[in-house]
């Protein structure tokens, strides 16, 4: 009875989600539904929010390694929910938006996260760098194909890879780096792209109708045998 | 016979006829000139005076196709005043009329609108219109349109063909999960990132350090999301059987429970219960780059042995798998987005790319019924070869020799996929 009336659920909702898109009486069914997830988020965000405090206070009591982080996340934790339930520094009071830049939720928000953000996301230009090196290594005939396309397409979006091939005649324009760079993205890359979509989205026909039909039962805890 | 001298006054008449017929022909010669002035002055005269716009014209209104009766389309011709000349049109009001009460100004609309969609109707009401074209100082009104009440339609008839593919592929699927239960013996080819499993936990446990799951970063409404947990339970069931430790930092909440409920099952299976622990997955934050901080530094601190990245990753996948591979991890990705897959690729040992991440869950399993689902999907794959292959031929000869038959083809193909896409 305990996968039953799941399996049940799944597959009622799920046949009633894929008719409704073929029925005008039921298009909308779709995006209520997806009322229903938000609202069981929320509640669910109260149970991520005990779990960070329980975790990293267990952490602090017991003196694990590297607690003092721990301490850091849990100040930051406290303080943006303190500032941002009380409103505190809005000039507009506790009517006024949480993300007021005045407020000391704002303050914190643009001045300490955003920053620290950017930071993060900045990290992925040396990371870039040194997984094309490893990636651009022509040890074989495909990383050696990947190396020239790549290479061709890096020049073509540089004024000196323009430069390079501009004294070419018209009649040879397909030639130029550039246009040759156009060619490679137009071309062979967007038809693999295209193939892997088509492969997706029959990846995700087949497996949904696994899930609706109660072939797939792992994410019930349940291995279907 | 007398002869009438002429007087002094007579001399004068003459005199002044003559100065009076140069003054006339003056008068003649002048006369045009003055004429074209009044004449090119008249209309802007008349503008200065008057802003009353031209109204609005041929309103109509029209059931919207395919709806439940709560749709209705408005269309008209601009006025004239808004296509040409000082365009002295600021826009138009749309005023409209339910079960013959009183018109109220619906929406305003902007120069050059030709039409308008009323939503939220009730098909049961029916509805009269009028759009008035206003200038600075004056606002017209069209004529009104005749009274009309939104049909419902229950079929969506402009899908039928994405509802004919996906029925053949659905079957394809149904019959081949069919003919597995019923023992039929199905090839399915060899997936190296998902027979590398099995190794990877195997390093972990001899190496005695955790494996590191990653879910991605969206929630459960995603079904990569979904598709990773799939995965999890298999994983999860190898490493109890293994006795390693799993490490799931995630990034929602309802991923959190519904990953704590599918390892919990899976050490449940495996027979080993009491080792499972909560702990085993936490909540970290919702924040993408806040996410990664946690996760790198999880990597960098701990070490582990394995890593999988299975799940939807955005800019924050090369991240990860350099940081993972930067600590020696043997590393396992999968994700349906293609913008990722070369960072994946570039930085993981192994790599689920696509279709591969959906089907990794039946592979692992090696039941014949979930094979069978694989076997359906390549179905759909034939179908889209033929289809492409079919379309690219038709299209090159028919556009080269111009063959009849070939540009039928072409065009029926791409009537019938546009319309199966919604377009």
């Amino acid at each position: 009875m305990k996968r039953q009336v799941p399996l049940l659920i799944t597959f009622f909702v799920g046949t009633l989600l894929i008719v409704s898109i073929f029925s005008p009486a039921t298009e909308n069914l779709g995006e209520e539904f997806s009322v229903f997830f938000d609202v069981i988020a929320v509640f669910a965000f109260f149970l991520g929010g005990g779990n960070l405090l329980r975790v990293h206070l267990t952490k602090i009591s017991r003196k694990r390694e590297d607690w003092v982080y721990s301490v850091v996340t849990l100040v930051g934790f406290i303080v943006m929910l303190w500032a941002g339930l009380f409103k505190i520094g809005n000039e507009g009071g506790i009517a006024a938006s949480v993300t007021e830049e005045s407020s000391l939720f704002g303050m914190v928000f643009y001045s300490v996260l955003i920053p620290l953000q950017s930071t993060m996301y900045s990290l992925l230009a040396f990371f870039i760098a040194s997984a094309s090196y490893r990636a651009f290594r022509a040890k074989n005939r495909e990383a050696t194909i990947l190396l020239v396309a790549a290479f061709i397409i890096l020049l073509g979006r540089t004024a000196f890879g323009t430069m390079l091939t501009s004294w070419m005649p018209p009649s040879l324009s397909l030639a130029e780096i550039p246009n040759l760079a156009i060619w490679i993205m137009n071309s062979p890359n967007l038809a693999g792209q295209r193939a892997i979509m088509i492969g997706i989205g029959l990846g995700v026909v087949s497996m949904s109708l696994r899930i609706i039909l109660g072939v797939e039962r792992t994410y019930l805890g349940d291995d279907g045998k | 016979m007398q002869y009438i001298r002429p007087t002094d006054g007579g001399r004068r008449s003459r005199l002044a006829f003559g100065f009076l017929s140069i003054l006339i022909v003056f008068a003649a010669l002048s006369a045009p000139v003055v004429a074209q002035d009044v004449v090119a002055d008249t209309p802007a005269d008349t503008t200065a005076v008057s802003h009353v716009p031209a109204p609005a014209t041929s309103v109509v209104v029209d059931d919207y196709k395919y709806d439940f009766g709560d749709r209705l389309n408005l269309s008209w011709v601009p006025s004239i005043d808004d296509q040409i000349g000082e365009r002295m049109v600021l826009g138009y009001i749309v005023y409209r009329s339910i079960n013959g009460g009183e018109f109220k100004p619906l929406e305003s609309l902007l120069p050059g609108a030709s039409s308008f969609e009323d939503k939220d109707l009730h098909a049961d009401s029916s509805y009269v219109y009028y759009v008035a074209a206003f200038s600075e100082t004056d606002t017209v009104p069209s004529i009104h349109t005749q009274a009309h009440q939104p049909e419902r339609e229950f079929i969506h008839f402009d899908l039928l063909w994405l509802f004919v593919i996906a029925a053949l592929i659905s079957f394809s699927v149904i019959y081949f999960i069919w003919m597995a239960r019923a023992g039929k013996d199905l090839f399915v080819r060899k997936i190296a990132g998902l027979d590398a499993v099995d190794d990877a936990i195997g390093r972990a446990t001899e190496m005695g350090r955790p494996i590191l799951f990653i879910p991605g970063i969206q929630d459960m409404d995603d079904v990569q999301t979904i598709a990773g947990l799939t995965i999890l339970g298999r994983v999860a069931k190898q490493i109890a059987d293994y006795d390693t430790r799993i490490r799931m930092p995630v990034s929602r909440s309802l991923v959190m429970t519904a990953a704590r409920e599918t390892i919990k099952a899976a050490y449940q299976i495996a027979g080993r219960p009491d080792a499972y622990s909560d702990d085993m997955v936490n909540y970290v934050t919702d924040e993408q780059f806040g996410y990664v901080a946690a996760v790198d530094g999880i990597m960098v601190r701990e070490r582990p042995a394995t890593i999988f990245l299975l799940g939807a990753f955005f800019a924050e996948s090369l991240i990860l798998a350099e940081t993972g591979n930067s600590v020696g991890a043997i590393q396992i990705a999968g994700t349906a987005r293609p913008a990722q897959l070369p960072f994946f690729i570039a930085a993981c040992d192994f790599t689920l790319i696509g279709e591969e991440l959906f089907a990794a869950s039946a592979y692992l399993s090696g039941e014949p019924k979930q094979l069978g689902s694989l076997k359906g999907q390549d179905v759909g794959k034939g179908i889209a070869m033929a289809v492409i292959l079919i379309g690219v031929i038709s299209v090159t000869l028919g556009k080269a020799f111009d063959i009849e038959i070939f540009n039928w083809i072409a065009d029926a193909l791409s009537t019938v996929f546009s319309k199966a896409g919604g377009s």
